[in-house]
């Protein structure tokens, strides 16, 4: 089981570096739901004995909401929106994928370093803090706002895993209240898109820099 | 017969080389198809070549002669070192992966001497191209050798794969199918297949590999095109020696390992049939892909 | 009783989207808003009797649960909550009534715009209300950061209420960085599961400070961190503070009242709550540090940016940076500091409510935000220009009033534990927001006003000018006068927020 489980999580690492060098918009969107559902599997893996109904529950409630309604959502957005090009990075590609490279060994480190109860299941922190940093890198370094979006759930994904990496049970109830939010962000996003490509025909966040304290050419003149 | 058991393991890769290209050629025929050539026919077209009086541009100088020679000489060094269905060979000694990456790297740079003594600038241009990708290629492949001498805790290539066992499948399968796929696009770029590079390609703009060898002819020519096979052989070798399961008899690995080069040619040549190249500057994410995948099997392997 | 107080609110605001007819739906807003007051100060009376309140109740109507019960400090910031809530709710009868009769016309881009519909914003203030109510009662960390995370989502509709570009990006930096800051307080929140691991007690908030001396402390140490820079981005601590300045100018004033008095303020809570269980495990030097380092630097930062502003929304929303650095400098000093802080948190949440209740009457005056186009307030409309004057020196800290008294109570605990550096760079900073903010105040309330063509007089509307009088009265009431209870509850929720003691 755990070998299964490995190779999940270097399939997640692997999505991470594809998300950095993917330049479509409609292939990042699957992406990161192929994250997140691949993440809902681990924890019916990760237990040697068989899976309880707990975990059954709540892995299909995941799997649903990243593998199929947030796809849904997203792919709404970018279609509305008319954004169907690129993601249009603001670095090149070589460089997102060094940038994950170099996330992923300082998060090796860093997972070394951490004072962490020992996971059976090899890499699973520094794999999830890389999916974090990856997330971190889409948010800040492509231009649009449906790719700050995705950036928002490979985060999630990240700290889900991470969560699993550390044995934090919460209470069933805690855990659907943190998965109906983060529903309820992508869909208040997902309206925020339409509505600024509404107002600005496109969906680019360079737009986004009228309010500012330091450009008085624009604002206050 | 034990001790001469590495010196007709290294005769059959001399030997049997060139119908790696043949089985490309006709797995691409049959995609497209066509009937294709007929297996052997780099041995007819070596054959020819040898026969024939080499031309030689009044601008050239030795380099120009001798590029190929040291090539395909150093390709030949390399093989020795090569363990063949997974069995030692006869100059194996400890960290001899390095020393098989710098021969490489020395017939690499002979091929470009050579291109350059031309002092032609579409020579040139090929030369430049060859050594922009070489410079993410290499790092790949020895990331990829080093990572493996950390799962099998070997040196030399010979023990490294010696103790590959499906154990070690078994305790570091996400590693191994890392490796294996990093190794494949080392391949495809280094021997400049699809979709790195276009074998039949005449358009400048695109050749990478060919543009450099246009100026050769007749026995220099032989060569090189014998050279490029025996390359073929060798990445082929490792992906084989690394997938593929021992201990049966010698003879009954040696003719799983044939069977499993002649497979990774045909696949070699369904990459070709089914892909497109590459646009020239996207071909180095392809070459930083495999790198990543190496330099993640490597931290994989570190944070075990 | 805490169900009550979490479902008025709520099935309020499920209500105010279903109604059609305006006015039935803004007499709810306000009477939702007096049912939740009442229900506060019923639990607050609980809490101060110890709870012989509810022991009268009937089982079924005690409603004791694992998830949701009041402590001194949750309950502190409940009350700012309802209080603002009940003058926010009707100065916004009036805002609406004001905007329907006279739709926005936003003459620094000359163009009229449309409203988000009314029904939605009165629903999502509704719901925004009960979200906060849960973070203010919630006993377990994870509710805490649903519930933080639920102001979030509900408050970002409000801040695009006036439909422009300008309050569109506003609206979509406050989403991605709070949304962004609070999936870091998650992490923190693992962390903190992970420390409390070995013993068992899992992130519930009472068993936590329990057990705090068994926390694994690198594990605590990490987890603090990571809560403090999630929550800290939604309280709008500097460097985190990005979104605040954009989101306070753009939305309409009332919500930025609440964010500024309620919303910050409940992250704040967020951080407490960590705070707490971290000195339980006795490591309150540590974040103690933190809290001050931060605390002086978002007023540095506040004080920086105060000179150069031209806008006066923005300007107030610098304001609130320096009141959050305030209040985490005086958590991180704790002792007399912790009691200056609570006070803090009270008399800001309403002097600047009551200022961005009065900004509101600016901009419906002058129709711009820019403090250069404001002149001779007086003339124009001499009631809000008082308010705006006594707001300005309430929020400076001018006696006697709530603010002074806990500027002045935290700087005397800085002075009295050897903190003279910290002390002199605090009062160097105050002095500089001082003399940053009355320069603008001063021009734009005096001065020589030139009509423009075709202008009507202005008719202050008596429904927005009440709140923010009414919230400058009780704040400069809290500096003369502290009573009894009020200084009970406020002492017990000081000791109940650590702090380097």
């Amino acid at each position: 089981m755990h070998t299964i489980a490995e190779l999940i999580i270097v399939f997640i690492i692997l999505l991470d570096l594809a998300l950095a060098v993917t330049g479509s918009l409609s292939v990042c969107i699957r992406l990161v739901a192929a994250q997140g559902v691949v993440a809902g599997l681990l924890p019916l893996l990760a237990s040697s004995e068989g899976p309880a109904s707990r975990a059954l529950v709540f892995a299909v409630v995941i799997i649903l909401l990243k593998g199929a309604i947030f796809p849904w959502l997203l792919m709404r957005a970018r279609d509305k929106s008319g954004a169907h090009k690129d993601v249009e990075p603001l670095i090149t590609y070589p460089a997102s994928i060094m940038l994950c490279l170099g996330a992923f060994i300082a998060s090796s480190w860093l997972g070394s370093r951490l004072p962490l109860p020992k996971t059976e299941v090899a890499w699973i922190v520094p794999a999830s803090l890389a999916t974090i940093f990856t997330g971190f890198m889409l948010i800040t370094t492509r231009s649009k706002a449906i790719t700050q979006v995705l950036g928002y759930l490979v985060i999630e994904n990240g700290i889900y895993i991470f969560g699993l990496a550390l044995f934090v049970e919460q209470p069933m109830m805690v855990e659907l209240a943190i998965l109906l939010d983060v529903f309820v962000a992508v869909f208040v996003m997902g309206i925020a898109i339409f509505h600024i490509s509404r107002e600005f025909d496109h969906i680019d966040t360079a737009e986004l820099s009228e309010l500012s304290d330091w450009r008085r050419g624009e604002y206050g003149k | 017969m034990e001790i001469i058991k590495p010196f007709i393991q290294f005769l059959a890769v001399m030997f049997l080389s060139p119908l790696l290209l043949g089985v490309i050629n006709r797995v691409k025929a049959l995609f497209a198809g066509r009937r294709g050539q007929p297996l052997c026919q780099l041995y007819w077209d070596l054959y020819k070549l040898f026969m024939k009086t080499p031309v030689y541009s009044r601008t050239t100088t030795w380099v120009f002669k001798g590029g190929p020679v040291i090539a395909v000489s150093a390709v030949v060094a390399a093989l020795a070192v090569l363990p063949f269905a997974g069995r030692q060979s006869f100059l194996a000694f400890e960290g001899d992966f390095i020393f098989l990456i710098y021969l490489l790297g020395l017939a690499r740079f002979f091929t470009v001497l050579a291109a350059l003594d031309t002092g032609s600038a579409f020579e040139g241009m090929g030369a430049s191209r060859e050594m922009q990708f070489a410079v993410f290629a290499e790092p790949a492949f020895f990331l990829g050798l080093a990572a493996l001498s950390r799962v099998t805790g070997q040196t030399s290539l010979a023990g490294m794969f010696g103790t590959l066992t499906s154990a070690t499948w078994a305790a570091a399968a996400p590693v191994l199918i890392l490796l294996t796929a990093s190794f494949f696009m080392v391949l495809l770029a280094e021997n400049s297949r699809v979709p790195a590079d276009d074998p039949n390609t005449h358009l400048e703009l695109t050749m990478i590999h060919e543009v450099m060898v246009l100026d050769h002819s007749g026995p220099e020519l032989a060569y090189i095109l014998y050279g490029a096979s025996l390359k073929l052989w060798l990445f082929g070798a490792l992906i084989a020696c690394m997938v593929l399961p021992r201990g049966g008899s010698w003879a009954a690995d040696t003719a799983v390992f044939l069977l499993f080069m002649v497979a990774v040619a045909a696949a070699v040549g369904v990459v070709e049939s089914v892909m497109a190249r590459l646009r020239m500057i996207k071909v180095p994410y392809m070459l930083i892909t495999a790198f990543a995948f190496s330099a993640l099997a490597l931290i994989f392997q570190m944070g075990r | 009783m805490i169900y009550a107080l979490l479902l008025v609110p709520f099935c309020a605001g499920v209500l105010a989207f279903i109604i059609r007819n305006d006015a039935a739906r803004r007499r709810l807003l306000v009477s939702a808003a007096w049912l939740h007051a009442a229900l506060t100060a019923l639990c607050a009376a609980d809490l101060l009797l110890g709870g012989s309140l509810s022991a009268a109740l009937p089982g079924w109507a005690q409603g004791v649960s694992v998830w949701f019960a009041f402590d001194p400090l949750g309950m502190v910031f409940l009350c700012i909550t309802s209080v603002l809530f009940l003058g926010a709710s009707h100065y916004a009868v009036a805002y609406l009534a004001s905007e329907k009769r006279d739709p926005g016309e936003d003459s620094d881009d000359g163009f009229i715009f449309n409203n988000a519909p009314e029904a939605v914003f009165t629903g999502c203030l509704l719901l925004f209300l009960a979200a906060m109510t849960a973070v203010t009662s919630s006993r377990h960390m994870g509710l805490l950061w649903a519930s933080v995370e639920a102001t979030t989502l509900l408050s970002a509709p409000l801040i695009y209420f006036h439909r422009t570009k300008r309050s569109l990006e506003a609206t979509w930096k406050y989403l991605l960085i709070c949304s962004v800051g609070i999936a870091l307080a998650l992490v923190g929140n693992l962390f903190l599961g992970a420390a409390a691991l070995k013993n068992g007690a899992g992130l519930d908030i009472g068993g936590l400070m329990a057990g705090a001396a068994a926390l694994d402390k690198p594990l605590l140490k990490a987890a603090f961190i990571f809560l403090f820079v999630g929550y800290g981005t939604k309280m709008g601590l500097s460097p985190f503070h990005t979104w605040l300045p954009d989101a306070h100018s753009e939305a309409p004033a009332v919500v930025s009242a609440l964010l500024s008095g309620a919303l910050l303020n409940c992250a704040f809570l967020g951080i407490l709550r960590a705070n707490a269980v971290c000195a339980g495990a006795g490591l309150a030097d540590f974040t103690g540090g933190l809290l001050v380092l931060f605390g002086l630097f978002s007023v540095l930062t506040a004080a920086l940016f105060m000179l150069g502003q031209r806008d006066y929304k923005r300007m107030l929303a610098y304001s609130s940076i320096e009141h959050m650095g305030i209040l985490a400098l005086g958590a991180g000093l704790g002792g007399g500091a912790a009691f200056g802080a609570i006070l803090g948190a009270f008399s800001h949440s309403l002097a600047k409510a009551g200022l961005f209740f009065t900004s509101g009457l600016v901009l419906a005056a002058e129709k711009t935000k820019r403090i250069a186009d404001v002149k001779g307030l007086r003339a124009r409309a001499p009631r809000t220009a008082m308010l705006w004057l006594a707001g300005f020196f309430i929020i400076t800290g001018t006696p006697p009033s709530g603010v002074f008294l806990a500027k002045f109570t935290i700087l005397r605990e800085a002075l009295l534990r050897g903190h003279y550096w910290t002390a002199a760079a605090f009062l160097v900073f105050l002095a500089i927001l001082f003399a940053g903010m009355a320069r603008f105040f001063i021009s734009m309330i005096y001065g020589t006003r030139e009509p423009r063509p075709g202008e009507k007089p202005f008719a202050e509307p008596a429904g927005m000018l009440a709140p923010a009088a009414a919230f400058f009265i009780l704040v400069v009431a809290l500096g003369l006068y502290l009573p009894a209870w009020l200084n009970s509850l406020i002492s017990s929720a000081a000791a109940g927020m650590g702090g380097a003691l």
